[in-house]
């Protein structure tokens, strides 16, 4: 894998929703490329037919699907900047022109 | 004193919970200004807890009130109900938490009093505390040096006997690096064994809480209190506990303990290597056994812990988007909704959690998450193959806890690889799972670097470090408990001032 370029930097920093300014991107750009380099190392490791592993322990536990008691709206909305706290509502920016 | 004595003194009747709060709350005004070791100290609250806890008595005996009026500081990135919960992160401005993780709960309910939050690399990603907002915290032994992170304000505060216990996460060795670097014993239980509900989330499938404390009989304490299934976390394992009320019982004899040799060559200072093998020698003259093993994949294990841990963080730390909790960007009339999510998180996180979450987000990516991701989860699986094989062979795995002991501060952080690299013995057990606990086991007579050329550094800590099987923590917690009894590094304070 060759290494990154400032337009591909650009591009992860819009799919992770960063608004990276340009000393940031010529930053990222350095640093993701030499990680990348340094992670390099383990394609070289022959992994064909390996199960991948993606949890520590793989004992997964379902709970029964029973209602049980959690935080009031009020106590949500204690925390969210801006919150239409009457109307009960977390309030952003106009969505829908 | 350890927690478990104070905690019986207590009980007894021959101190109280007012007097210890008051000794901690004394020591961390004393030498707070120098270490920086809490984000929150929560004074009031604490002594009104543990005036209500000497009005109540100690209602029902050991174990139950295992840590009854015991002082106790919380990595702040547990939720603590009604105190705020930063995670060092700017992100997090003005969030308290409207319930307690389970830990803290648990720990309340064995009678403990929290007495603060510590400071953390943002999120816990880092091994300096060097990247949160807040600023670093000190090492106590030079404070010209790091204590090591993510969890360094704990380390910190239970090194400078600020309080005899606190709580830590551990991703890739947050805990047990700086216990490790400052002296003092780290203890992860396997993943899965102590509940993350309330643990502000990084990498889910590495992430696990643990004590750091002054013995390997403390941390065992804390792990009985806080361990244990809990239907709030889907990955809490119904295992049953240990009953280690009588593991920790000195008894070593015929302990097979594998020492990976070839995995211990490159990097590791001679002081680190010198004190490894003197305490593989004082658990030999208590009749343990050394057997040589192959760990082949371990050295892969940074590469791979930097991908799996930056995956699961961009789609983690995803959440903080100004919407519903923590620090909004100020938005002008004609901002959109992409304006808002784009510069909260821009001004929100600093650059090591941007970095990882570019990393991450990279790897996750279309065309690219064969080649990274799904390689490194393939690694994963190896390496998990290398230690189901040695402990075939042996009951637990030693190497050093860090490569080196504490580093100067600003000496890594320009260089996210170097730092990475500090984590190349820590990585394995949370990328396997097992359970791994670090111990002192002596000292460095201090670093000369090309930066402090001559510079006489103070004596620094070293750790050592066992992993044993999965769930079988009482094995790991005995072997470090007899180890402790045939050594005195683990009693020897730092002398910050």
């Amino acid at each position: 894998m060759s290494s990154l370029s400032r337009q591909d930097v650009q591009r992860i920093a819009e799919l992770a929703r960063l608004e990276l300014s340009e000393g940031e991107l010529d930053l990222f750009t350095r640093q993701l490329g030499d990680i990348l380099t340094y992670v390099e190392q383990i394609r070289a490791l022959d992994t064909t037919g390996v199960t991948p592993t993606s949890q520590g322990m793989n004992r997964p536990v379902d709970r029964d699907d029973v209602p049980a008691a959690t935080l009031t709206r009020a106590q949500l909305l204690d925390n969210a900047p801006d919150a239409a706290v009457e109307a009960g509502l977390f309030k952003v920016p106009r969505v829908i022109g | 004193m350890t927690a478990t004595s104070l905690a019986k003194q207590i009980r007894d009747g021959a101190t109280t919970a007012v007097a210890a709060c008051e000794t901690a709350l004394e020591r961390i005004k004393q030498l707070e200004p120098t270490l920086s070791a809490f984000n929150t100290v929560m004074a009031e609250h604490a002594l009104d807890r543990a005036r209500a806890l000497d009005a109540a008595g100690a209602q029902g005996a050991a174990p139950h009130r295992a840590l009854h009026g015991v002082p106790i500081a919380i990595k702040d990135n547990l939720c603590t109900a009604g105190v705020p919960t930063t995670a060092s992160s700017k992100i997090l401005a003005g969030f308290i938490p409207p319930y307690n993780a389970t830990v803290v709960a648990r720990l309340e309910q064995a009678g403990a009093v929290i007495i603060g939050k510590t400071n953390l690399d943002e999120f816990a990603m880092g091994s300096s505390t060097e990247n949160s907002a807040l600023g670093p915290s000190k090492n106590p032994w030079d404070v010209t040096r790091t204590p090591g992170g993510s969890s360094g304000g704990s380390a910190v505060a239970v090194a400078a006997r600020m309080v005899p216990l606190a709580l830590g996460s551990d991703t890739g060795g947050s805990i047990r690096q700086p216990a490790g670097l400052c002296g003092i014993t780290g203890f992860k239980p396997t993943y899965g064994r102590v509940s993350r509900y309330g643990l502000l989330a990084f990498a889910s499938s590495l992430d696990q809480i643990g004590p750091l404390a002054l013995t390997a009989e403390d941390a065992a304490t804390c792990f009985a209190v806080i361990g244990g299934f809990d239907p709030h976390d889907s990955t809490s394992s119904p295992e049953p506990m240990p009953d280690l009320s009588h593991a920790l019982n000195g008894d070593v004899k015929g302990l097979r303990i594998g020492v990976p040799r070839a995995f211990l060559g490159e990097g590791v200072d001679q002081p680190t290597l010198d004190a490894f093998e003197s305490a593989l020698r004082v658990l030999t003259a208590r009749g343990a056994t050394l057997v040589d093993i192959e760990l082949p994949h371990a050295s892969y294990g940074i590469p791979v812990y930097y991908l799996i841990a930056t995956a699961e963080a961009s789609s983690n730390l995803a959440r903080y988007d100004g919407v519903r909790y923590g620090y909004r960007t100020k938005l002008g009339k004609d901002d959109t909704l992409q304006d808002m999510y784009q510069r909260t998180r821009d001004e929100g996180f600093g650059p090591e959690v941007k970095r990882r979450i570019m990393l991450g987000t990279y790897v996750l990516s279309a065309g690219y998450y064969d080649a990274y991701y799904l390689k490194a989860q393939q690694v994963r699986t190896l390496l998990r193959q290398d230690y189901d094989r040695a402990f075939g062979r042996v009951d637990v795995v030693a190497t050093p806890t860090s490569p080196t002991p504490a580093f100067p501060l600003g000496e890594k952080t320009s260089d996210p690889v170097q730092m990475y690299l500090n984590d190349i013995f820590t990585v394995s057990a949370n990328l396997t799972g097992l359970p791994s606990i670090s111990v002192p086991c002596g000292f460095s007579p201090g670093l000369v670097t090309a930066e402090r050329p001559g510079r006489e550094g103070g004596r620094l800590p070293i750790g050592f470090q066992l992993t044993g099987r999965a769930f079988d923590e009482a094995t790991l917690l005995r072997a470090a408990d007899a180890y402790q009894r045939d050594t005195t590094f683990h009693t020897e304070a730092p002398t910050a001032r």
